[in-house]
């Protein structure tokens, strides 16, 4: 059987060298200290490959246009088998590999195995890291939700500030008036056909490089008898690969990669912040105001770029040991250090976002579709603790009472109401307790149940606290006496769907302390609530949908 | 991996060697193969198992079905939407509808079961007649001869005050023998 199989891979050996090639390649030899500070190229190279892999599944199921995107990207998360977890590789993924050729960066740099003669192995490796932010900056606006849009507003922005050049690039990446299905274009083809060719090129030449030059070696081991990468080093840096693909693989099934509202152009309260990686940017630009906004848009990541590049001809001493060269590690601590408070001081300075702002788009809104007095209803659901006796979930555990999923087909309003006044007298035996509301608030929990099928049985628990509550005071305040939402109500004020569309929530804010101020001659009278009620009702407000579906 | 020959390091004697060399051959494989398992068990689950559905096709109004004759298929046409990934797409479909001889009312979908072609009734013969590669079916849907392989698909269908309600089309068993 062995010397089969040793015929066989003889015999395509002969006519292909490929096993001979793989050979050589893992016998290559290493210096002696060779070691676990060396598995971070791999991993980078491990990562790109997982990157390029999801890209291609996402893409199977992704439209490359504005709208459909979004669509698509919906149907990945919410319908495909999964989807999820593609796109949570891929996007941590794409997180990863910047903590990981930053820190591989780092390795070469502190032991100084970027100096002659392996100038031209780092300056590929800068390129390669310009890519990666490339890569970044161009899918972040595939997503085509509100963060990818207004994020990449910003981004061409900056674009265009670059002297001389700054009008070509924004018409290289269609960006000169607004960000549209061009600009959408440019970004996806450079993002799936124009960046994986060259990244591939560039890690091979950068792979090439760095087997002429053989790894490089720590003063006092060049000496020493060299050691063969297989399987020693192919083992470190498999054992390194797997810890990183276990962080990534638990990231993406743990931490859930939100999708906001579909990208809205007129949305003029929402708040840009870039990817965490360009923080520091985003940071930096907060320096530099009026004519000196160049400086932190253009100047000083030019130079920045300029310096990395120029690194292995600026810091020319043979040295490599870490205490000979003071200067070049103290300065890349010094730019660790800028690094990390820039960002730091740009998470904590970003306002939060608005609650309507912050709704998941990956998961279900069926509750956006709801009509006030159902959604009210899932407060007092809620207020009453209703699910302490009762499942809403199709199958859930059994409990007290009887699945609520059905309700709706099996009684109609009356029944459910002198139901929750007397429970006994519609359901003799029954140990269920009146329930304590008035008459209004139990029509409302009876239109929430009569919405209930066995089809939306997550219909409660996906139904975010705030627009449960601010839908109950939109109730109690009589708001559809004069307001129109999702098809009820009256038609005195204007209809409210789509009210984010057309005012700030601080504009609404106001309206309700000081109608006459904001509109006036409206029938409008004042509503006075704490602050608390106040946002609910204005998030509940905002987070209607522009147009209602009949689901 | 190519068949390698155990190469004793130089300084270590090689009797220490092999264990570790095992050790590290063991763990190269069983992560490479935990980590293809993983990628590879929910790329299987992505590209094969289909999406979950929104939404229950609803029956849709096919139209008036008091003048149909027994023994004399009409094609008759309604607007049926359906999900499509991540559309909803509403277009318009056909159906050829009999009226049986116990007045019930049958529709059969408008594609030849061979290979989709559209077939039409022949009224001469009597026959559903498809022109691609002359498949023939009965009135009740049956294989006379040619190539296809089960009856005529039927939709799912209810009457509604002499108007015909159309749901989803269900695939026809293979005729046995």
């Amino acid at each position: 059987m062995k010397d089969k199989l040793q015929q066989f891979i003889d015999a395509v050996d002969d006519r292909t060298g490929i096993p001979s090639g793989i050979q050589h390649f893992l016998n290559e030899e290493i210096p002696d200290s060779s070691g676990w500070h060396q598995v971070f190229g791999s991993v980078a190279l491990f990562m790109i490959l997982v990157q390029f892999f999801t890209g291609i599944m996402l893409a199977f199921n992704y439209a490359a246009t504005p709208g459909d995107a979004y669509d698509s990207l919906r149907y990945i998360l919410t319908e495909v088998t999964a989807g999820r977890l593609m796109r949570g590789l891929h996007h941590w993924g794409a997180s990863m590999i910047i903590v990981i050729v930053v820190l591989h960066m780092l390795q070469v740099f502190i032991w100084g195995a970027y100096k002659k003669p392996r100038e031209a192995t780092w300056i590929v490796g800068v390129i390669l890291l310009l890519l990666t932010l490339a890569y970044g900056l161009t899918g972040y606006l595939l997503a085509w939700d509100n963060r990818a849009y207004w994020g990449t507003v910003v981004t061409t922005q900056i674009g265009a500030t670059v002297p001389l050049a700054g009008p070509y690039v924004s018409r290289l990446l269609a960006s000169t008036g607004d960000i549209g299905v061009v600009t959408f274009a440019r970004f996806y083809g450079m993002h799936v056909l124009l960046l994986p060719p060259i990244s591939m090129l560039l890690i091979g030449l950068h792979v090439f490089l760095v087997r002429r030059h053989g790894v490089a070696p720590v003063p006092g081991d060049e000496l020493k008898p060299k050691k063969k990468f297989y399987p020693e080093q192919v083992f470190k840096d498999t054992v390194a690969i797997f810890i990183s693909f276990a962080i990534l693989f638990t990231l993406a099934i743990m931490a859930r990669v939100p999708l906001e509202r579909m990208a809205d152009p007129s949305d003029t309260t929402y708040i840009p912040r870039p990817e965490w990686y360009f923080l520091f940017l985003f940071q930096t630009l907060k320096m530099f105001n009026g004519p000196l906004e160049i400086v932190g848009t253009v100047v000083l990541p030019t130079l920045a770029i300029l310096a990395l590049l120029a690194a292995p001809f600026i810091d020319r001493g043979t040295m490599v040991r870490v205490r000979q060269r003071g200067l070049a590690i103290g300065l890349v601590a010094l730019g660790a250090i800028g690094w990390g408070g820039l960002t730091a001081a740009a998470v904590r300075g970003t306002p939060p976002q608005s609650a309507a702002a912050m709704i998941d788009f990956s998961g279900p809104t069926q509750w956006m579709q709801l009509k006030p007095a159902e959604l009210s209803g899932i407060h007092y659901y809620k207020e009453q603790n209703c699910g302490a006796c009762h499942n809403v979930i199709p199958g859930g555990e059994a409990k007290a009472g009887p699945n609520l999923l059905n309700t709706g087909r099996r009684h109609d309003r009356d029944w459910m109401l002198l139901h929750f006044k007397a429970p006994q007298a519609t359901s003799p035996g029954s140990a269920m307790s009146p329930v304590d509301l008035n008459t209004s608030q139990l029509n409302d929990l009876a239109a929430a149940m009569a919405a209930l099928t066995p089809d939306n049985g997550d219909l409660i628990s996906t139904t975010p606290p705030f627009a449960a509550d601010g839908a109950a005071l939109y109730q109690k305040n009589f708001c559809s006496a004069c307001h129109m939402v999702n098809g009820v109500g009256g038609k005195l004020g204007p209809a409210l769907n789509g009210l984010a569309t057309r005012r700030t929530e601080a504009w609404t804010i106001e309206h309700f302390v000081n109608p006459q101020k904001m509109s006036p001659g409206t029938p409008m009278q004042v509503y006075k609530f704490n602050q608390k009620d106040m946002q609910d009702l204005v998030s509940y407000l905002f987070t209607l949908p522009e147009k209602t579906t009949g689901l | 991996m190519p068949d390698q020959t155990p190469t004793p390091h130089q300084c270590k004697p090689a009797e220490k060697e092999m264990p570790r060399r095992s050790f590290h051959l063991a763990v190269i494989y069983v992560c490479n193969a935990l980590m293809g398992l993983a990628l590879a068990v929910p790329t299987l689950a992505y590209l094969l198992v289909p999406a979950r559905s929104r939404k229950k096709s609803a029956f849709v109004d096919a139209g008036d079905i008091s003048q149909l004759t027994v023994g004399t298929p009409v094609e008759m046409s309604f607007q049926q939407s359906r999900i499509d990934g991540w559309r909803a797409v509403t277009e318009k479909r056909t159906a050829w509808v009999v009226k049986t001889a116990d007045n019930n009312v049958v529709a059969y979908g408008p594609q030849c079961t061979h290979l989709g072609c559209a077939y039409h009734w022949d009224d001469p013969t009597k026959q559903f007649v498809c022109p691609c590669h002359a498949s023939y079916f009965s009135i009740q849907g049956a294989v006379l001869t040619g190539p296809a392989p089960r009856p005529l698909d039927r939709y799912v269908t209810k009457i509604e005050n002499n108007r015909l309600q159309v749901g989803p089309l269900k695939i026809s068993e293979e005729a046995k023998g």
